[in-house]
């Protein structure tokens, strides 16, 4: 009767078919988007993490050199200039080799331009770690050095280790949340839901957790990591750390939450059914923390950036000759280094940018999809 | 009110009991020991060892061990440390003390510059000023302590400012007068604090501004505006006496991330804190140096946060202590 009553209405009237087209074309993703367009600056910042993201992956193709390789007779060479111009002008971009005079001084010998050559066969690497290739989207002939950001101590290319450095703090984080999120949500589901003996003791672990300053936990455990273990465990075991101090926050919420879902008209109406546990968990209480969750994952990745580039830099994170950002600042701790090589200083200023970018990125997204939160901004 | 504080350190009793639990099986599962790096040196005898090992008692079942340690902790004693070669307390007394002096002052600097902006943007919300104050808290917000150390550090050498870099007193110390001996101090905590309090000033902001454009919004502030009031009595009388609230509950939430951040900043500053001990103690596998670590720092957020509870309900008197 009423569905009747409102066709008649829309036949007679434009603005109401106008609102009832709106109507139809909601759609969650639709919606959210149009909101997160409004945040310029969340865009930008989403952009620059995409392309972090490419940058990292297709390292090996980018960077002109392997991580690894150390030209013994070049350490902390200064970034290589490159020239434009020659004495006739503008000219295809080329470089001089350098000799060390000195410890750690270089001396450009003028005798041949070594020009940039693009697509260049140089270091053999594994593309995304499964095609066997030589070619580098730039690189320049032996006896000349292309260190577009400079080397470090044992002569290797920065540039090509930032990138590389990138994979694990732009992956790590990513990885971490993930499993932080799974774990919270399992826990803070089941303590919420069932309440009782097994809510209590869940609660009581995370808080113990949440009791010891965080740092200081990610420091004890990391120190139980053993040391020559292979890079791949050494990672996971790191993000496994992240994710035993990380879960606690993100349970206590959800469980939270759960408890004023679970008297929520749907969820009895499910239980008389006879729906099971898990599903209704699963299926009725769960999906309605979504938003939170997505905002709550975007919102703490630098965080975890963070976390293992502090770990990576006192040293007990990602080792030698592993790259990471955090890491590689371990080689300008020291202060009389970093003023004569402030090229060392670099990879910091990537972490800041990454986590930067998601900081932006996350602050739109939950106006975007939470607008009561934040609506005093 | 002193039933609810009792009650409140009564609960902490067994959460410490918990962290000791976790912390003491933590350690355990450290591959290696102290004692293992000690035979590797030629010099040291089989018998030494073997003394150590009855001496500190890991000789006895890991159990054992946490009971006899817990016993010792109750008496005061939190053992011995392996690379001092002196009780854990004198190491760790002056460490902590020094943790939460930079903490302060972390703190300090954070709140003295994040309410004063925070109303500021507040009031004139979409001007330059406030764009420029938003976007400054996002530069503090992402950049990592330690490397925003690193940072200052640099420009420090680079530009001569005349601060020392390192450590907590210069040389001269002990020949100073004590006025001279405070302003050393001083000086060598400018840089860690500035850093450490960068990161919550950042947050701080940001909260504070939110609060502070709600307070503006609520019907009490038309009603002041309607009587007559001087803009100035509106702000500060009454939004900013309602905005503060929240930012005393935040203060019980910072205390977790000072006292992480401070490990770092304390690295590489070579300020001699709880968190830099922390780091020298995990790498050496200083036992119980490393446990008595992480003992304090939690008692220290725990007492962090019973402060903030006691100080909201102090200013807030809708909220009850049950």
């Amino acid at each position: 009767m009423n569905r009747l009553n409102q066709k008649d209405f829309d036949k007679n009237t434009d603005i109401s078919k106008e609102k009832k087209s709106e109507k139809k074309e909601y759609d969650f993703l639709n919606d959210t988007w149009r909101r997160m367009r409004r945040h310029k600056m969340a865009i930008i910042g989403g952009t620059i993490v995409i392309i972090l993201y490419i940058i990292v992956i297709f390292a090996g193709f980018l960077g002109p050199y392997n991580p690894y390789h150390g030209f013994k007779k070049h350490f902390f060479h200064p970034p290589t200039k490159i020239h434009f111009f020659d004495e006739d002008g503008l000219t295809r971009p080329y470089v001089y080799r350098t000799e060390s005079f000195d410890w750690a001084e270089y001396e450009v010998i003028k005798d041949k331009k070594y020009p940039i050559k693009f697509f260049h066969k140089g270091d053999k690497y594994k593309l995304f770690g499964l095609f066997k290739t030589d070619l580098h989207l730039f690189g320049v002939d032996e006896p000349a050095h292309l260190f577009l950001l400079g080397s470090d101590n044992y002569g290797r290319d920065l540039f090509t280790r930032i990138l590389f450095g990138g994979r694990v703090s732009m992956f790590i984080g990513f990885v971490a949340i993930f499993i932080t999120t799974v774990i919270g949500l399992i826990v803070g589901g089941i303590s919420g839901y069932y309440g009782g003996w097994v809510d209590n003791i869940l609660m009581r672990f995370a808080e113990v957790i949440m009791s010891i300053p965080g740092f200081y936990l990610l420091l004890a455990l990391a120190a139980v990591l053993p040391m020559g273990i292979s890079s791949t465990l050494r990672f996971f075991l790191i993000i496994s750390i992240l994710s035993f101090r990380g879960w606690a926050g993100m349970a206590r919420v959800i469980r939270g939450m759960v408890l004023s879902i679970r008297n929520e008209d749907y969820v009895l109406a499910a239980q008389a059914i006879g729906a099971r546990d898990p599903r209704i968990i699963q299926k009725h209480v769960l999906p309605t923390t979504t938003t939170y969750v997505i905002v709550r994952a975007t919102v703490s990745i630098p965080g975890y950036i963070i976390m293992e580039s502090g770990l990576s830099f006192l040293g007990l994170g990602i080792q030698e000759p592993n790259a990471s950002w955090g890491n590689m600042l371990t080689a300008a701790q020291n202060v009389t280094k970093i003023t004569n090589f402030p090229w060392l200083l670099i990879p910091g200023f990537m972490i800041f940018f990454a986590v930067l970018s998601y900081n932006l990125l996350g602050d739109g997204l939950r106006d975007a999809l939470d607008p009561k939160a934040t609506e005093n901004n | 009110m002193r039933t609810y504080i009792l009650r409140r350190l009564l609960q902490a009793i067994p959460l410490l009991i918990a962290i000791s639990i976790l912390s003491f099986f933590i350690m355990q599962l450290s591959p290696g020991s102290y004692l293992d790096t000690m035979k590797l040196n030629p010099d040291v005898s089989e018998e030494l060892i073997e003394t150590m090992k009855k001496q500190y008692g890991l000789d006895k079942s890991i159990p054992e061990q946490y009971f006899h340690w817990l016993w010792q902790i109750l008496h005061g004693n939190f053992g011995e440390s392996f690379t001092y070669k002196v009780p854990v307390t004198h190491v760790i007394k002056t460490r902590a003390l020094n943790t939460i002096i930079l903490s302060i002052a972390a703190m300090i600097i954070a709140w003295g510059v994040s309410i004063p902006i925070g109303i500021y943007s507040a009031t004139h919300k979409y001007t330059i000023g406030d764009n420029i104050f938003t976007s400054l808290a996002f530069v503090g917000l992402s950049i990592p302590n330690f490397f925003f150390a690193l940072l200052l550090l640099f420009l420090i050498v680079k530009f001569n400012v005349p601060l020392p870099i390192t450590g907590m007193t210069s040389i001269m110390y002990d020949y100073m007068s004590l006025s001279g001996r405070i302003i050393d101090v001083l000086k060598h905590l400018l840089v860690p604090a500035v850093v450490l309090g960068t990161a919550s000033m950042a947050s701080l902001t940001r909260i504070m501004r939110g609060q502070m454009i709600e307070a503006m919004r609520s019907d009490y502030i038309r009603t002041a505006r309607a009587k007559g009031l001087k803009n100035k009595t509106v702000v500060y009388k009454h939004a900013f006496r309602n905005a503060i609230n929240p930012m005393i509950t935040m203060f019980g939430f910072q205390i977790s991330a000072l006292l992480s951040g401070a490990a770092l900043t304390e690295t590489v500053t070579g300020w001699p804190g709880l968190g830099k001990m922390m780091l020298t103690a995990v790498r050496s596998k200083d036992l119980y140096l490393a446990m008595a670590g992480l003992m304090i720092g939690s008692v220290l957020l725990i007492l962090g946060n019973l402060i903030a509870d006691i100080l909201l309900a102090i200013s807030d008197p809708r909220i009850r202590y049950n």
